[in-house]
């Protein structure tokens, strides 16, 4: 096991997913900067400068080409890879849909971090919630070293034969990307064994096989492509377990479906994602040394939504808190009414509260968690809430 | 219950690996009128010939017309250009 992972470092998180990248070497990396994805791309380019990456670095002149950059040289045959945030994911969203149509496996890293306006440039999910309904897949870090291991296990999943579908891996803004953190990476040759060779699937550039790709599709072709990709999310379900647990033999980390923490015996559990985990497992001793029985958890992978995990782990709970670092203004948070459905259709409602927090980096602290917990043990929460707002 | 193509049978990601399938699809299905040739009245000018853009005018042995209606979008050129009036565009009721 030794000799597969290397030396510890200490590494913010760009600097984690641009060491990933270096040690896959995709192909070609299209590369627009945007803040807090920045260092990835400068960090890279370094690679790119010493020779360390036989990578085609291809600077773009906006968002919107580095997507379409990527869906092509994707369809010609290339791993590639970029990354983005916020407005930048805005700027992409008219390709996301048709990259994720072309079924093409593009990487994308993206430092989460809220959509204008007023303008903001700190953390929330604004930018990737927005992108949740394009047919991409979309994992989640809580801290440096799982924003360096799911850009290795990313590609896995995304070009697996059977998925086919472009990927968005996510990363806390400022919290994880500019912050420097304790990281063990693995060893170079282990993660490109790990990794594997990129096998397109109908690449452009296999000559003696001419193909045409992103067709017109008539009525009665569009609906059936799409159910296509819904039996590749399926799919994605059972692939992002095996690779877990490949990654684990090479790693010694344990990644699953939905990460839990202190849930088994927990009355009241909370979901949450991202670098919010973190803080409310802290929360969550807390309360637990008060005697409180609560318990958090975080679906690893939010595109395919884990609705089978997400209903076990809510089943007998008195209460379900989903914690949502995005807001549907005029409805509810955007994980609130998938955690519902998911219980709703699989058995018995347990009470059920909406929390939105942390809204453009607003700090939320372990305290703040705590009251949550809190203010649900009590009987004082709404099923909407909006965290530290005065109402 | 509309009837979509299934699923199972299409490449992924609307591609295409055959070339030249295009000649399958069939745009003739958009037609609402389709030209109908009195053959007593033509005179095989072939003038119809020459101006269909879909190439749906076809011509036997003996210099004698017809219609090929798989692509034919009903356009009624052929109807326009004829010097003896004999195409008629009909409502297309198949």
């Amino acid at each position: 096991m030794s000799s597969k992972v290397g030396t510890d470092i200490a590494i913010n998180g760009d600097g984690a997913v641009a060491l990933a990248w270096k040690q896959i070497n995709p192909d070609v990396v299209a590369a627009y900067p945007i803040t807090p994805q920045t260092i990835i791309v400068e960090d890279f380019s370094k690679y790119v400068a010493n020779g360390e990456v036989d990578t085609e670095f291809i600077d773009v002149e906006s968002e919107h080409s580095a997507l379409t950059l990527c869906s092509t040289s994707s369809s010609a045959g290339a791993r590639t890879f970029t990354a983005t945030a916020s407005q930048g994911l805005a700027y992409m969203w008219e390709m996301l849909p048709i990259t994720a149509a072309m079924r093409v496996p593009v990487m994308m890293a993206v430092a989460n971090r809220t959509v204008s306006g007023p303008i903001n440039i700190n953390n929330d999910h604004g930018d990737v919630m927005s992108a949740r309904d394009t047919g991409w897949l979309s994992i989640f870090a809580e801290n440096v070293q799982e924003a360096y291991d799911m850009s290795i296990i990313g590609p896995r999943i995304a070009e697996h034969h059977e998925v086919q579908l472009p990927i968005l891996v996510n990363l806390d803004g400022f919290i994880l990307t500019h912050a420097i953190e304790r990281m063990t990476p693995l060893d170079t040759q282990h993660v490109r064994d790990f990794v594997g060779e990129f096998k397109p699937l109908y690449p452009l550039l296999d000559t003696d096989h001419p193909v045409t790709h992103n067709l017109m599709d008539g009525p009665l072709f569009y609906f059936p492509h799409k159910y296509q990709m819904v039996v590749a999310m399926n799919k994605a379900l059972d692939v992002a377990r095996e690779v877990f647990a490949e990654f684990a033999k090479i790693s010694g980390r344990e990644y699953h479906m939905v990460e839990e923490y202190r849930c088994d015996d927990a009355d009241y559990i909370a979901i949450v994602l991202g670098s919010s985990f973190g803080t409310m497992k802290q929360a969550v001793d807390n309360l637990r040394d008060e005697g409180m029985k609560v318990g958090v958890a975080m679906p690893r992978v939010y595109r395919p939504w884990p609705a089978d995990e997400i209903a076990a782990l809510c089943k007998g709970k008195k209460a379900v808190i989903v914690m949502d670092r995005h807001l549907s203004i005029g409805a509810y948070g955007p994980m609130f009414p998938e955690v519902c459905a998911s219980i709703a259709v699989n058995g018995k409602m347990p009470e059920m509260y909406n929390f939105i927090y942390g809204l453009g980096g607003a700090d939320t602290m372990v305290s703040d968690f705590m009251s949550v917990y809190k203010t649900v043990e009590a009987g004082k929460a709404n099923t909407i809430n909006y965290l530290g707002v005065k109402e | 219950m509309v009837n979509l193509a299934d699923y199972k049978e299409m490449i992924i990601g609307s591609r295409v690996i055959e070339p030249g399938n295009s000649e399958k699809f069939r745009t003739g299905d958009w037609r609402s009128q389709v030209p109908v040739i009195d053959k007593s009245i033509c005179i095989s000018c072939l003038s119809c010939w020459i101006d269909c853009p879909d190439n749906c005018i076809v011509v036997d042995e003996d210099g004698l017309v017809d219609v090929k209606t798989t692509h034919c979008k009903g356009c009624g050129i052929c109807s326009q250009v004829c010097p003896k009036d004999a195409i008629t565009m009909k409502e297309d009721i198949a």
